[in-house]
């Protein structure tokens, strides 16, 4: 019974679930927009890459690229999210601040990601559509894109279950996602057990349910793949 | 050749790859109507001759006139050439990720503006040209390899081409599916089309070809109708080549 007494303590009264509520609220929305800017900027700079790389007047774009991804990929995101916080968007509410340093992390490992993927669509579709007479860009939207993105979908999953693990750091810089918000209640209630092992299980089910989201996703991409 | 209207004319075509020289200058006009053969060696530059008519591979030097334009200089505008000049792949290269019908669509509609309905239609006519209407919903990989090849085919056709090129469009195929692919070829060449064929099938080109070009070592070394090229070749490294591949 005691057992229960103590839930009831360290999460019932004062009404403390709530915050929890209100940080996997914040953590779902740090990861969703990280996740969408980082996509975004990932396939700019897959695209700068490719198309880039070969031309000499425009090779300067492709080192650019690197340099970011060299850049934000050499500096852990607890860094990359007090340089945001303390230097470059000080006066930014912590969430804009963390969705930012998210989003910039996050991109660098999906562009590396998606080129991948587009260096693996076969060249002989690039020439077929290039031969129907579509130009580079329509043939990389219309052909190479979508295959690209089929073949990367399982790592795309991996980087999406890891940014939202990775924001479990957000508490770095006062901001109040699922983890913090965890603390806050361990830190008024002295009871370390029951938060601790409750947050593990918040980000388990979350990561199950994106696994299964993911899966799901996958099957109806395949359809083309044959029989 | 009764037309002399020339579709396609190279003049000293030459291409590099870092320091191997491919082609060593290639001087070929190409008639409305033509069926034009050509065969070698692996290595000749036979492929690469073929991939620089329409730009797949840009050529060193030399000069590539389609239409009367130089598809060599930069101002032209390649892509709406490309629209004229059909392609044939040797590993077919049809869009995995879309279905057959959507293959033949995408082009059309979308470089040409001819609506879906009638871009469908026409595809459809050509598709059951070729006896695969029944397969229009089906994606490329649930397709045999004769069956890709015959509606790559059709994708080229689709935008109505002044000129196909074939890249070794037989060299992938199982034995069995070979003729399939041929007897397709054969039905355009009877209808005017004007080709391009790299091939390997000696039959085809004895048979269809107006016009034999035989390429050794980045040149033409000898050309001519298909009667006097295997009746009668002229040069030694032809008669050679003949009696290993006959």
């Amino acid at each position: 019974m005691s057992w229960f007494n103590k839930l009831y303590e360290t999460f019932i009264e004062d009404n403390r679930y709530m915050w929890l509520v209100e940080g996997l609220g914040n953590t779902l929305l740090i990861t969703l927009c990280a996740l969408v800017i980082g996509v975004l900027i990932g396939t700019v700079i897959a695209v700068v890459k490719y198309f880039c790389e070969d031309d000499k007047k425009l090779r300067v774009f492709s080192w650019l690229c690197d340099l970011y991804t060299t850049v934000i990929r050499g500096i852990p995101i607890t860094v990359l999210l007090l340089v945001f916080f303390f230097i470059v968007l000080a006066s930014a509410d912590g969430i804009i601040v963390a969705i930012v340093a998210f989003g910039i992390n996050s991109g660098a490992y999906m562009a590396e990601l998606i080129r991948s993927g587009i260096n693996a669509v076969d060249k002989g579709q690039m020439e077929a559509a290039r031969s129907l007479g579509l130009s580079k860009g329509q043939a990389m939207v219309k052909i190479i894109f979508p295959q690209a993105i089929k073949n990367i979908l399982p790592a795309i999953g991996n980087e999406c279950i890891a940014l939202l693990k990775e924001t479990s750091v957000a508490g770095y810089v006062a901001i109040v996602d699922v983890t913090r918000a965890a603390t806050n209640i361990r830190n008024k209630t002295f009871d370390a057990f029951n938060p601790i092992i409750l947050l593990a299980l918040i980000y388990l089910v979350m990561v199950v349910i994106m696994t299964k989201l993911l899966s799901i996703l996958e099957r109806r991409l395949k359809k083309s793949d044959g029989k | 050749m009764e037309n002399k209207n020339i579709v396609i004319s190279t003049k000293d075509l030459k291409k590099d790859f870092e320091n191997l020289q491919v082609l060593c200058g290639i001087d070929v006009d190409i008639y409305k109507g033509d069926v034009v053969c050509v065969i070698g060696a692996s290595g000749s530059g036979k492929s690469t001759f073929l991939r620089c008519l329409n730009l797949l591979e840009k050529p060193t030097s030399g000069s590539i006139l389609f239409d009367g334009e130089d598809l060599t200089q930069a101002k032209v505008d390649l892509n709406l050439h490309r629209q004229k000049m059909g392609m044939v792949f040797q590993q077919f290269n049809l869009f995995p990720h879309l279905t057959i019908l959507q293959n033949l669509t995408l082009a059309p509609m979308m470089l040409k503006k001819i609506p879906r309905a009638q871009a469908e239609e026409k595809a459809m006519a050509l598709l059951a040209r070729v006896g695969l209407d029944d397969r229009a919903a089906s994606y490329p990989n649930q397709l045999s390899g004769g069956q890709k090849q015959r509606v790559a085919i059709v994708r080229a056709l689709c935008m109505e081409p002044e000129v196909m090129l074939f890249d070794e469009p037989t060299s992938a195929l199982d034995p069995e599916m070979v003729g399939e692919v041929l007897d397709v070829m054969k039905e355009l060449a009877e209808d005017g089309m004007t080709m391009v064929v790299v091939t390997h099938e000696m039959g085809f080109a004895r048979e269809v070809a107006d016009r034999i070009l035989f390429i050794d070592q980045g040149i033409i070394l000898e050309e001519g109708s298909p009667e006097e090229f295997f009746g009668n070749p002229k040069m030694p490294r032809t008669k050679d080549f003949l009696s290993k591949v006959l």
